[in-house]
């Protein structure tokens, strides 16, 4: 069955990852990610490392599933590292056509590429362990100052949480029209690609239609529950920051203090 | 507005209702006409009807999602057309539609109970409370954490009526809330229902093509093409078996066979709607 | 010829945390001309079954033979086999897509490459079959129509494949009494003017009982029960279990049997109810006089 797949890529579990804050999780992914940016050392690449590894075996996520989710860009960082191998000057390891390929512009480019993979990989496991409904709620909340320049921060929440809502009903309804035009002689599986286009068409047309009846639908059950957008709107669950989220950010600027003082000392 | 002798007025008072789709253009069409119905707190009214006949136009007309054309609908001593009034109306009278899926919002179960306390501004600790009052009254305690995907038909049209009485609702308005649903879910709905009516004494308001369901309301009223057609007692409505049958609506059984007996001379009472009462009534016969 | 079910399990979503087996070794055999109903309440595999019967779904074990071709085979005979087996799904309606109902009724002969000329003739069959006027409607959209007009749209959007075999799945659900009461006598009469077979998928005993030869009952995914109605509304205990009810007549009559009344049981429409309650009431007049 189709609707069973999980949304996104959480991963539920009780670690304090877990339980931190989105908010703080968010906060304190961006401050990593500036670090990451500023102290280039290789001491302190080292100790990025170790600590992504550290927070990855803490939120107890197969360390397995988060490398795949790094996956998808490995093209990328490739690429990165053969443009700066074959772009720096410095000694010549090997040559191929007329590109000159050097250590240095190695060193560089894996620095690049370390740089995106760790970045990729923090991110991830922010995304690992937030429910995509907390994320919602973090951005509401993280958004809302502002609201004084218009940014409609409740109504974006709002619709995120109901896309969510609704993909497990969508992929159930897709799977069935989907067999309702097979029934009725449409293969998916084989023909040209414009064969296979036009073959969207049966699937799409009555899903739109579907979808935008539900909408209708859920409008109007909004409506009779007295919804009116986020003015004077209360919540039941509120976001709190707690010990544990205030330990956190200590930790990362502790962690930012160290690579101050290792750079000052030019280590 | 029906104001009787004494100033006493009925909780819903429905007069003179008209409404038509697309006013004053090509298209326009007259779903209700000259509707009047009177609703008294704690009743339980059903009404049936072909599809088509104007029975959802007048649902939505007592929460105010619809305006009349002409008349007026009154919910507790507010007219609809007071914008002023209309979230007070709503928060009175709690919607369950046909179709589950369409009307939960939430991706959890108690969050999408909270969906109407937190759209009144109420404050978190009585949100809370609500929500489990509102979630133990339909018997869904146990799926609070669950995802709406994961509960059957019967299970979300009861978080659905959860929903609406968090809002602290006196009156449920049910549009077809079993249509789609297999016989365990319709039972669940319907008993769910029916002790809100008596324990709590909600008025409900509810819509139907199943007979078995509507001989358990006080009143059935029965409509065809935008007006009423019959209005009364179980009893007396389904006594008029031509009727319903020229309207193609069902019949209930025991109301069938007792005319069907009746006509092949055999004495019945009058006024037979459960199967009960005609298996009584045939033991009383010598 | 005939749709052998030969031990068949399904289980959805093999070796993940979701793995669940929705059918366990079920087995059966649908004869040409017969009318199979199969019931059960929402997650007994009832749905899953259906979908084994055109290859939708293939077993995890066990084999689904279409007038003796295995449908799991590779190659244009099974795809053959699972053309001769039409499947008209839950709100049909739902799968409405063309800009006309000539054209949406004709998208399926015309996937599988039958002529024009053929086309038009099973459009114009299958639109007569669920009484929809040809010359009025063709050129309509199908989003124009009744919610019951629809969905007999729909069905004919699979009568024009001219199925030897017919699986609908909850046929009458979400209809109003005239609708359910007019699909249902069509869906009997390509039974009995046609000699087609079906297999239909309700929770409805009292149309069960009206128009199947058969009933087979599904819980947790096994087989529970296959029985001429007659036969099986007599299980009440199985149809308790399997969230059913027997007709209303069924319980009527029985209670009165029990209160010593002389009836059989076995009456399905209210006007046989009636005719053997009066006849019951005449005879105890008689004793008791």
């Amino acid at each position: 069955m189709l609707t069973d797949i999980t949304i996104g890529q959480y991963f539920p579990g009780q670690s304090f990852l877990h339980r931190m804050d989105p908010r703080m999780k968010i906060g304190l992914l961006f401050m990593w990610i500036v670090a990451i940016f500023v102290f280039d050392s290789q001491v302190s690449y080292g100790i990025f490392t170790a600590s992504a590894i550290l927070l990855a075996l803490c939120s107890r996520v197969p360390i397995l599933t988060l490398a795949k989710s790094i996956k998808p860009l490995w093209m990328i960082l490739v690429f990165t590292l053969l443009i700066h191998m074959c772009g720096t000057p410095g000694e010549v390891w090997f040559h191929i056509f007329v590109f000159d390929f050097t250590r240095e512009g190695f060193i560089q480019g894996f620095h690049i590429c370390l740089r995106l993979a760790l970045l990729i990989f923090l991110s991830s496991l922010l995304t690992f362990t937030t429910s995509p409904l907390e994320l919602t709620d973090a951005m509401e909340s993280l958004l809302s100052p502002f609201k004084c320049i218009g940014l409609p921060a409740h109504e974006l929440a709002m619709m995120m949480s109901i896309a969510l809502r609704f993909v497990p009903t969508l992929i159930e309804e897709t799977d069935k029209i989907m067999k309702a035009q097979q029934s009725r002689g449409v293969n998916f599986e084989s023909g040209n690609v414009l064969k296979r286009l036009s073959n969207l068409v049966p699937i799409l047309v009555p899903l739109f239609i579907s979808a935008f009846r539900r909408a209708d639908e859920l409008a109007m059950a909004m409506e009779a529950r007295c919804y009116r957008g986020g003015e004077g709107r209360t919540r039941m669950k509120e976001l709190k920051i707690r010990t544990l989220d205030y330990g956190a950010c200590a930790g990362t600027v502790l962690l930012i203090a160290v690579l101050v003082v290792l750079k000052v000392e030019g280590i | 507005m029906t104001v009787h002798g004494d100033g006493y007025m009925s909780f819903i008072e429905i007069k003179d209702l008209t409404h038509i789709y697309h006013a004053g253009q090509e298209n326009a069409k007259e779903a209700l006409s000259k509707v009047s119905i009177n609703v008294e707190k704690g009743e339980f009214v059903a009404v049936l009807g072909e599809n088509g006949c104007g029975k959802s136009t007048l649902a939505k007309h007592i929460n105010a999602l619809l305006l009349p054309t002409d008349g007026c609908c009154i919910v507790d001593g507010m007219d609809t057309n007071d914008v002023t009034k209309v979230w007070d109306i709503r928060q009175q009278v709690g919607m369950v539609f046909q179709n589950p899926d369409n009307q939960i919002i939430a991706s959890v179960v108690e969050e999408d109970v909270a969906f109407g306390p937190e759209n009144l501004g109420i404050p978190r600790d009585e949100i809370k409370k609500r929500v489990d009052e509102a979630l133990k009254a339909v018997d869904m305690e146990r799926y609070r954490a669950f995802a709406p995907h994961l509960l059957s038909g019967g299970q979300k049209q009861r978080v659905a009526i959860a929903g609406a009485l968090a809002m602290h609702t006196k009156c449920l308005v049910l549009d077809e809330p079993t249509a789609m649903l297999d016989p365990k879910g319709r039972s669940e709905v319907m008993s769910a229902v029916k002790k809100l009516n008596k324990e709590q004494g909600i008025t409900i308001i509810y819509i139907t093509h199943f007979m078995e369901e509507a001989a358990e309301a006080d009143r059935v009223i029965v409509m065809e093409k935008g007006k009423i057609f019959a209005e009364g007692k179980p009893q007396e409505i389904f006594a008029r078996v031509d009727d319903l049958k020229r309207l193609r609506l069902d019949v209930p059984l025991a109301s069938a066979i007792a005319w069907n007996l009746k006509k092949q001379g055999i004495y019945i009472p009058d006024g037979i709607v459960q199967e009960e009462e005609l298996v009584e009534a045939l033991c009383q016969l010598k | 010829m005939s749709i052998e079910i030969k031990n068949i399990s399904y289980t959805y979503m093999p070796k993940t945390a979701f793995e669940h087996q929705a059918l366990k070794n079920v087995s059966f055999t649908i004869k040409e001309g017969e009318v199979t109903a199969i019931a059960g309440h929402t997650g007994s595999g009832k749905s899953t079954i259906v979908q084994h019967l055109n290859g939708l779904l293939h077993p995890s074990e066990g084999q689904v033979l279409v007038d003796g071709t295995d449908l799991n085979k590779k190659g244009s005979e099974a795809i053959k086999a699972r053309q001769l087996v039409g499947m008209v799904f839950q709100y049909p309606e739902h799968q409405l897509f063309e800009e006309t109902v000539e054209k949406d009724v004709g998208f399926g002969p015309r996937n599988l490459g039958v002529s024009e000329e053929e086309t038009e003739k099973r459009v114009k069959e299958a639109l007569d079959f669920v009484d929809i006027d040809y010359e009025t409607y063709k050129d309509v959209s199908p989003f124009q129509l009744s919610g019951g007009q629809k969905r007999r749209v729909a069905i004919a959007g699979v009568l024009a494949l001219k199925p030897k075999y017919l699986v609908l799945d909850e046929p009458t659900a979400g209809l109003d009494p005239r609708g359910r009461e007019e699909l249902l006598s069509r869906v009997w009469g390509l039974h009995k003017r046609k000699k087609a077979t079906l297999i239909f998928v309700s929770h409805k005993m009292e149309d069960v009982a009206r128009i199947a030869d058969r009933l087979i009952v599904m819980n947790h995914g096994e087989l529970m029960l296959d029985a001429p109605p007659k036969e099986a509304f007599l299980e009440e205990e199985i149809l308790k279990n399997a969230g059913l009810t027997v007709p209303a007549t069924v319980r009527l009559l029985t209670e009165l049997k029990e209160r010593g009344f002389a009836v059989d049981p076995a009456a399905f429409t209210m006007e046989e109810a009636a005719r053997r309650i009066a006849k019951a009431v005449k005879e105890r007049r008689r004793g008791t006089c």
